[in-house]
């Protein structure tokens, strides 16, 4: 394999590994752009990974899968939006529920669906996401090596330009971003504050969702206990990187995506460096980044602070 | 006065309630307001007066009583249907979004959007609102820049964008809500000329304000509330300042600060040339030097933002001062402790009362021990000492009248005049050579604010000195021996109290000075 083709593979692994993180990351800048902050992305990721695989291994449809998936991530949002929005709660220990509730829930499904087992049956290679470029480069040469990739990656990609127009060229757009800067202006406007936040709240979960069926349905074929480990936390931070925007949070996806792709990259090389050092790169890189960022970039002002409509 | 048109009553209040629980915010209050009138709302902190407006404006859901605008009897269940009648409010907080150009928030609720044949396509149509926004402000000479960010324009224009939001939504009625708070002497005299324009075209205003100067040189009418309960509506041409302040207190008020006549004494602060940061790094004080004598009162004139938060955080050693040095009697005491700089002898009134001057969820008793509880008698080793503690809080509440007389009751369940006390007496028993006061009368009322301004006296006329900061500019002219004006971070002028004119200081305060200065050099 010549260095070029070495340039390709890292590439190729890197966007395959950053796309469940930009679906994660882009929920993220929804609904904190809206004043909520939901650490529970992790926990909703994971749901959307089961659900994902196991409406795959039993549909054979890899499209019902991922909205499925995306449906999966969008309910457990909506109990976090009535905790947060509806109920005042606080918003992290919310979050810190659905970290509970997500794979609690995905590894008792499991073992309902799957006769006892904690993980899925894998899908077969052609049940599996579809690769829309499959076949047009030579194979292994280095266009195929970077473009051949699951359509997932692809519409990450479409998303973050969608999430872009809607928050910034769009009515919806103005009014979450109203709403989390300053819900009580919104209010007196006669903006609906919760129908909002729901609204951005409940998306946020959908994302998630599509993000951990980007995981279990193209970037590996079944669902694990440890499938989703951090994913969700790493795609928050890159949206603390990304400065709440969805093409920055998208920039610093692709860079967490490249970390993983070094992981995956050396691990198959002759270097020798234990395995567990190499998998902490993407964890350390966080930890880097937060320390180096956090508290210099400011979100939305009215980022996780519960709206009450009749307190001054 | 003429564009009044008296045959046509634009809002008529009837017998307005409004309880919360026990509590009576407005009780029976009528109110009639004809076209094209300006109608100032008269009332001390607590009066009701917003209270009362937020009921027009669909905020609150009125206990009993009948609204009726234009003649029609109307249920104003929430703001959209005040928005809906033609009914705007400029709330005294304003609503605007800093991050967002003054064009976003003035459409957003009521956005311009693309629309190809019926289908409205959601995009925001910014230049098509831009020209909207351009015409609305020429017809009405409310200059804004569209595209400005809210964070980078002055406080005057964001009102001046909180007025064409109104306006934008075709409101007919405006409400402004103490709009004078925020402005310069100008931008206030703006204000006026505004206000008189927009009912020169058919809009009719209601202004809540305490401030009897505003009310005798813009309204028509007055309506005087007290504790809940209207009493008169009075004409503003036939009434004088005192009329109106004996209506609004319910007793004769003295206007005028009593003062000894007393020679200032040594310089006991010396601040030479200090530099301060704000939060985003900026220089906020800026090269700043000031002495301050025994037995004088200076006040910091200046509006908000010129770094007066930032140089009291410095003085009381919150915030590092980056350069310069801060001398209290012959002692540096640059960026020590809070601690040491309360021991040697500077004691602060500040800014917010109710986050930086007391713990809202400790008892009398133990805020008033706060900057001594680790001394005796107060504390033994570890312990605490209540009885000690509860004697020295009985005889504070003594001596400074505070009501409840009951030092368990806690802070936050104080009025605002009496948290105000709660903090002068501490302070003022820590017998400080510098007394720091900052905006200590904000949110009183006329009763407590007596109070304040004669500790403050009794203060500089033991001979200390006292270093008064305020937004409220007949403040700083009643109380002050001399004033010191604050623009950009540094003291552009100071002034002979009896020689300063509110005209002359209002030019300092907008940086009138400093750009004759920039011209000559």
């Amino acid at each position: 394999m010549n260095a070029l083709n070495d340039l390709g593979l890292i590439i190729g692994i890197s966007l395959m590994y950053a796309a469940p993180l930009i679906y994660t990351a882009l929920g993220g800048v929804m609904t904190e752009n809206s004043g909520v902050v939901n650490i529970g992305l992790e926990g909703m990721m994971t749901i959307g990974a089961f659900i994902g695989a196991t409406v795959g291994y039993y549909s054979g449809n890899p499209w019902l899968a991922f909205l499925c998936a995306g449906l999966a991530g969008g309910v457990l949002a909506l109990l976090h939006a009535v905790a947060c929005v509806t109920f005042s709660a606080d918003q992290v220990v919310s979050g810190i529920a659905m970290n509970f509730l997500g794979p609690g829930l995905s590894l008792f499904l499991s073992r309902v669906f799957f006769e006892g087992a904690t993980m899925t049956k894998p899908i077969p290679l052609d049940q599996k996401m579809p690769r829309p470029l499959n076949g047009v480069f030579a194979q292994n040469s280095f266009l195929d090596l970077v473009f051949n990739q699951y359509a997932t990656v692809y519409l990450a990609f479409l998303l973050v330009f969608i999430v872009w127009y809607i928050l910034y060229k769009t009515k919806i757009g103005l009014r979450i971003r109203a709403v989390g800067e300053h819900p009580r202006a919104a209010d007196t406007l006669g903006i609906d504050v919760y129908k909002v936040k729901y609204l951005a709240v409940i998306l946020s979960g959908v994302f998630a969702g599509f993000g951990g069926a980007a995981m279990s349905l193209a970037a590996v074929s079944n669902f694990r206990a440890t499938l989703i480990s951090g994913q969700g936390f790493i795609a928050l931070a890159a949206m603390i990187f990304g400065k709440w925007t969805p093409q920055g949070s998208m920039w610093a996806c692709l860079l967490f995506g490249v970390a993983q792709g070094l992981v995956v990259y050396l691990g198959g090389t002759n270097i020798k460096v234990s395995s567990q050092l190499l998998a902490m790169i993407p964890y350390v890189l966080t930890l880097i980044i937060l320390m180096s960022f956090v508290g210099k970039v400011t979100g939305p002002a009215a980022n996780g602070v519960p709206y009450e409509k009749n307190k001054e | 006065m003429n564009n009044i048109d008296f045959s046509t009553k634009v809002i008529e209040m009837k017998g307005i309630t409004k309880k919360f629980g026990d509590f009576v915010a407005n009780d029976n209050i009528d109110l009639t307001v004809h076209k094209g009138e300006i109608h100032a709302l008269l009332g001390e902190n607590g009066a009701g007066k917003t209270t009362l407006m937020n009921v027009l404006y669909g905020l609150y859901l009125p206990t009993e009583g009948e609204i009726f605008i234009n003649g029609e009897k109307v249920q104003i269940t929430n703001p959209n249907i005040a928005i809906e009648k033609g009914i705007g409010m400029v709330h005294q907080h304003f609503m605007l979004v800093d991050k967002f150009t003054v064009v976003e928030n003035i459409i957003l609720g009521k956005e311009t959007t693309v629309k190809k044949g019926n289908w409205n396509t959601g995009h925001l149509d910014i230049k098509r609102a831009t020209k909207e926004v351009e015409e609305l402000s020429r017809k009405y000479g409310l200059y804004v820049d569209p595209n400005a960010k809210i964070e980078d324009i002055t406080v005057g224009m964001q009102q001046r964008v909180e007025i064409l939001k109104a306006l934008y939504r075709g409101a007919d009625i405006l409400i402004l809500d103490e709009p004078t708070a925020v402005l310069t002497p100008q931008e206030i005299e703006e204000l006026i000329q505004i206000m008189k324009s927009l009912t020169g075209q058919g809009k009719t205003i209601i202004i809540i304000t305490h401030k009897l100067r505003e009310i005798k040189q813009a309204a028509d009418y007055c309506t005087i509330i007290r504790r809940g309960k209207k009493i008169d509506t009075v004409k503003v041409s036939d009434v004088s300042e005192k009329d109106l302040a004996e209506k609004m207190v319910g007793r004769q008020v003295n206007f005028v600060v009593d003062k000894k006549d007393i020679e200032k004494g040594e310089v006991v602060l010396n601040i030479d040339n200090i530099v301060i940061k704000d939060n985003r790094d900026l220089n906020a004080v800026d090269g700043l030097s000031l002495e301050l004598h025994k037995g004088e009162i200076l006040g910091i004139a200046g509006v908000d933002g010129n770094g007066q938060s930032e140089l009291i955080e410095g003085l009381t050693g919150l915030r590092p001062v980056e350069s310069g040095k801060i001398i209290l009697n012959g002692e540096d005491i640059t960026n020590k402790t809070p601690k040491y700089i309360i021991e040697r002898g500077i004691s602060t009134i500040p800014e917010d009362r109710q986050r930086r001057g007391l713990v809202m969820d400790f008892s009398m008793a133990e805020n008033f021990i706060l900057e001594k509880y680790h001394k005796e008698p107060f504390s033994h080793g570890n312990k605490l000492n209540h009885d000690e503690i509860r004697k020295h809080a009985k005889e504070l509440i003594d001596k400074f009248d505070v009501r409840p007389r009951n030092e368990d009751q806690l802070a936050k369940a104080l009025s605002g005049g009496n948290q105000q006390k709660v903090i002068i007496a501490r302070e003022v028993t820590n017998d400080p050579d510098v007394l720091i006061a900052a905006q200590p009368t904000r949110g009183l009322d006329v009763g407590a604010i007596e109070f304040v301004h004669k500790s403050l006296v009794e203060q500089r006329d033991r001979g200390k000195a006292v270093l008064l900061i305020s937004f409220e500019l007949d403040e700083i002219m009643n109380l002050s021996d001399r004033i010191a004006v604050i623009f950009d971070g540094k003291i552009v002028a100071i002034l002979d109290a009896n020689k300063a004119d509110e005209k002359t200081l209002g030019y300092l305060m907008a940086g009138g000075g400093v750009d004759d200065e920039r011209k000559q050099a």
